[in-house]
């Protein structure tokens, strides 16, 4: 049976990983290189490298770790992050990422999700997006959750999926950063009009919120979380373990 | 040295890193020397089969690698790479495949229960249905990652591994020196540097 998918996200700026601290056994916490090994010896089943840089000197460093990494951890890779231009697909793809996924770049051009699913392929294009609730409905925020576009975000999914898009990453702005769980009404509602793989993001806290993700929206692919695996809140193999105890089906490294 | 088919389908990096990391020789290429002159012949292959299958044949490399397998040089198909292996494929319409191994491939939509999502994309695990070179050290169970629309199908005398999608598709194949996977070992961490390696170590 297909498992569900757990994926850390590795923001990354000037070619190191922002909020990494305290792993044992890691010479250099803040590493994307030593951190995206360690995730995938622990069982990690994707990993989304965030490009959170600005200046095109510091982008070129971020492809240098991108290429460093994919030359040592064979799981997918899925890069984020200032995507706006089908040359911004070229240059992660070429340098090792397996997907890309697309957020602020789409909503400004909706066609890039049409060209690039055409050029790449559906499973190389992946459409993330951060919704929070306004005024009763589920609205599309643009530049980091900063600016309310004003499009209705079930709508935007699905014309994305129409567009070729792959696979959604649904981003809640309304429980990120809150640690109390995903957002389960917001995750069902997508999964409700996604026939594409769907990936819950935000909130996760504890290893019981990936154990009521799955089981209360089963419809769910993956959880994506960034901190709570980057501040050893969560290992990666601990929580797999209680996932196979809850009897959600799930990858255990052999 | 095995040699890597380059025909402008898909991204090779990690294919190349992986035998790199493996230690083993591989190199990229289209030449017909190159192809000639390696020990083993990996085709991957990612995108649509109508478009893949025609470089193929414009490019002259489905006669070539036709031959070289009948020279008894063993062949690994990857994810589309694999599909084009088989007589024909039904994906958006009827296109001829290499041939070199008969059945043919059909669309998952249909077939795998509507509750399912299309493409099957994830981890999902083998169920070895029979001893083959390429999975020596590949246990049952084993986990490795899938993303896919259409499966091998008609072929039952040549699958050598299947996984549940809801009901039972296509992993891995074999017919003599061609062989052939639907995941990708290259993504699949250490089941799939295994998998590489063990066809690394086939013999033509």
């Amino acid at each position: 049976m297909i498992t569900k998918r757990i994926i850390p996200c590795l923001d990354v700026k000037n070619g190191r990983v922002v909020k990494g601290v305290n792993f044992k056994g890691l010479t250099d916490v803040s590493s994307p290189v030593e951190l995206a090994s360690l995730y995938s010896v622990c069982g990690a089943d994707e990993l989304v490298f965030y490009d959170i840089n600005a200046s095109f000197e510091e982008r070129k460093l971020f492809t240098d770790i991108l290429r460093e990494t994919a030359r040592s951890v064979f799981i997918p890779l899925t890069v984020g992050g200032g995507i706006n231009s089908l040359d911004d697909f070229d240059r992660a793809l070429k340098n090792g990422a397996d997907k890309v996924s697309v957020n602020s770049g789409a909503i400004r051009d909706p066609s890039l999700i049409s060209a690039a699913a055409k050029r790449y392929g559906n499973q190389c294009v992946v459409l993330s997006v951060d919704a929070k609730r306004v005024n009763g409905e589920f609205r599309v925020f643009a530049k980091g959750g900063r600016e309310d576009t004003g499009i209705e975000a079930l709508g935007w999914i699905k014309s994305g999926i129409e567009r070729g898009a792959g696979e959604i990453v649904l981003n809640s702005i309304d429980t990120d950063g809150v640690k109390k769980g995903f957002d389960l009404e917001m995750t069902a509602a997508v999964c409700e009009i996604s026939r594409v793989p769907v990936i819950a993001s935000g909130g996760a806290g504890k290893t019981e919120d990936f154990i009521t993700l799955f089981q209360s929206v089963p419809e769910a692919d993956a959880g994506l979380a960034a901190s709570v695996f980057h501040f050893g809140e969560i290992q990666i193999s601990d929580l797999k373990k209680a996932m196979a105890k809850a009897g959600i089906p799930t990858r255990t490294v052999i | 040295m095995i040699v890597i088919i380059d025909y402008g389908v898909g991204n090779l990096f990690s294919l190349k890193s992986s035998f790199a990391f493996l230690g083993i020789e591989a190199k990229v290429s289209c030449r017909a020397s190159d192809i000639r002159n390696a020990d083993k012949i990996l085709l991957p292959g990612v995108g649509a089969f109508a478009d893949a299958a025609d470089k193929l044949i414009k490019t002259g490399l489905a006669d070539l690698l036709s031959e070289e397998v009948r020279r008894g040089k063993p062949l690994l198909g990857i994810c589309l790479g694999m599909q084009l292996l088989f007589q024909k494929s039904l994906e958006y319409g009827e296109h001829a495949g290499l041939g070199l191994i008969p059945g043919v491939v059909k669309p998952l939509e249909g077939y795998v229960p509507r509750s399912l999502k299309i493409p099957q994309m994830g981890w999902n695990s083998l169920e070895i249905v029979k001893n083959s070179p390429l999975l020596q050290y590949t246990p049952p169970g084993e986990y490795v990652y899938f993303v896919h629309s259409y499966y091998a199908a008609d072929c039952a005398p040549y699958v050598t591994s299947t996984t549940d999608y809801g009901v039972p598709v296509t992993a891995t194949v074999q017919r003599s020196n061609v062989f052939g996977c639907q995941f990708h070992p290259e993504k699949s961490g250490a089941a799939g540097l295994n998998i590489l390696k063990a066809f690394s170590e086939t013999e033509g």
